[in-house]
C-alpha cells in the first residue's frame, strides 16, 4: 500500500502500522509525534494504529524558532 | 522600607515579584525564542547569558539528516520549552501543531501564532480567535501572539488565554515598539500577563516594554542574529530587569520645564 508520509508516497507492506512507518522516517525516542489524517495518534498507541492505504502521516519534532 | 549605606531603598516585595503564567512561577522575566541562531553551541551560549528560564521552539516535520537537537539544548540548560504553532495560517493547522507539541514535548503550554500571510507575518485576528477558543476548551494554556489591539487583547483573555502576547512590530523587523500607547492600554486592562513579542531591536526596546507595564518580553531574532548573541542575551536580560525596576519604582512625570535639582538659596554672588 501507499501511505503519504511527511508529504512524502512511501510504500509499505500490508498491516504496517503507525509505529512503522514513524521507524522508516526517524529514531528518535522520544520529542517526535505522529498524526494520521489530522488526528492524533498517542505514541502509546502507535504500534496497534495500523495505516491503510492513502492514509496521510505526519511525524513532527521540535526545531529551532520563535 | 529602608534605606541603605547606599541609599538605595529596598521593598522587601521586590524579592517575589516573579512572573506568574497559569498558575505557575516563571523565574525570568525574558522569555527567549530559538530561530535564526547559526549553531547549537552560540544558542547555548546565548540562552544562558539571557537567564530565560522559558524558551519557544517550532514544531516541523522530522528531518532524518539534522544533527543536533535545540531539545538537547534547553534539557542540558535547564530551560522549560515552549512550543509555538509559528508557520500556521489557519485555526484548523494551529490547533493539529498545538496537539502534536502536546503530545511530542508534554507539554499542554502552547505560544499560538497564526499569521495572515509570509510577508508581514502579522497575526490573522479572526483565525486567532477560532483556534484560541479551541485549544482552551482542550485544556491547554494559551499564549496568543496578538496584534497590539486592546479590543482583541481583551477578547483573547475572556476566552480563557493565560496571557496575551501583543507584538511591538513585525516579527524579526527590529522596529522596536511602534505604538507604545497602544501596549499601555492593553496593560491597563488586562487580568493577565502582558508579553511584549516582536519586534524588539535592542535592549533599549526592552526596557521600554517593562517600562510600559508589560510583564515579559519574547525576543529571538535580536539575540540570535546580532554580531555577538551571548552578549546581546546579556543585555536584554539587564534591560528587561532595568525596566521592570523603573516600572516598580515609578518614573517622574514629564514636565514641559526644567525642574532645578540643586537649590537656589545660598548662592554666591558676584560684583
Amino acid at each position: 500500500m501507499k501511505v503519504i508520509v511527511n508529504g512524502e508516497p512511501r510504500e509499505l507492506p500490508d498491516g504496517a502500522s503507525v509505529a512503522d512507518a514513524v521507524a522508516s522516517v526517524t529514531t528518535a525516542g522520544s520529542g517526535v509525534a505522529a498524526a494520521v489524517n489530522d488526528e492524533v495518534v498517542r505514541r502509546s498507541a502507535w504500534e496497534a494504529t495500523p495505516l491503510r492505504d492513502a492514509d496521510r502521516l505526519e511525524v513532527l519534532t521540535a526545531v529551532q524558532g520563535g | 522600607m529602608e534605606r541603605s549605606a547606599s541609599g538605595v531603598e529596598h521593598e522587601p516585595q521586590e524579592d517575589m515579584d516573579s512572573l506568574v503564567i497559569a498558575g505557575e512561577e516563571v523565574g525570568s522575566r525574558l522569555i527567549m525564542g530559538t530561530g535564526g541562531a547559526p549553531s547549537m553551541q552560540v544558542l547555548r551560549e546565548a540562552l544562558t547569558a539571557s537567564g530565560t528560564e522559558l524558551t519557544t521552539v517550532a514544531m516541523r516535520r522530522v528531518d532524518p539528516s539534522a544533527r543536533g537537537s535545540v531539545l538537547d539544548v534547553l534539557n542540558e540548560c535547564g530551560i522549560r520549552v515552549l512550543p509555538n504553532t509559528a508557520g500556521c495560517f489557519t485555526a484548523g493547522e494551529a490547533v493539529l501543531t498545538a496537539k502534536l507539541a502536546r503530545e511530542a514535548l508534554g507539554t499542554n503550554w502552547v505560544k499560538l501564532e497564526v499569521i495572515a500571510d509570509e510577508h508581514t507575518l502579522l497575526p490573522d485576528p479572526i483565525e486567532l480567535v477560532d483556534a484560541a477558543e479551541q485549544l482552551v476548551d482542550d485544556g491547554f494554556v494559551v499564549l496568543p501572539y496578538t496584534n497590539d489591539d486592546p479590543v482583541l487583547a481583551r477578547r483573547l483573555e475572556q476566552i480563557g488565554c493565560a496571557a496575551v502576547m501583543p507584538l511591538g512590530s513585525p516579527i524579526g523587523s527590529g522596529l522596536g515598539i511602534r505604538n507604545p500607547h497602544n501596549i499601555e492600554l492593553i496593560v491597563e486592562r488586562a487580568g493577565v500577563p502582558v508579553i511584549l513579542d516582536a519586534g524588539v531591536g535592542t535592549a533599549s526596546d526592552a526596557a521600554l516594554a517593562m517600562e510600559l507595564g508589560c510583564d515579559a518580553v519574547l525576543l529571538a531574532t535580536a539575540v540570535t542574529r546580532a554580531r555577538h548573541p551571548a552578549r546581546m542575551a546579556a543585555a536584554m536580560r539587564h534591560a528587561v530587569e532595568g525596566g521592570r525596576l523603573a516600572r516598580l519604582a515609578g518614573r517622574i512625570p514629564k514636565r514641559r520645564y526644567a525642574q532645578a535639582s540643586s537649590p537656589f538659596d545660598g548662592i554666591a554672588t558676584s560684583q
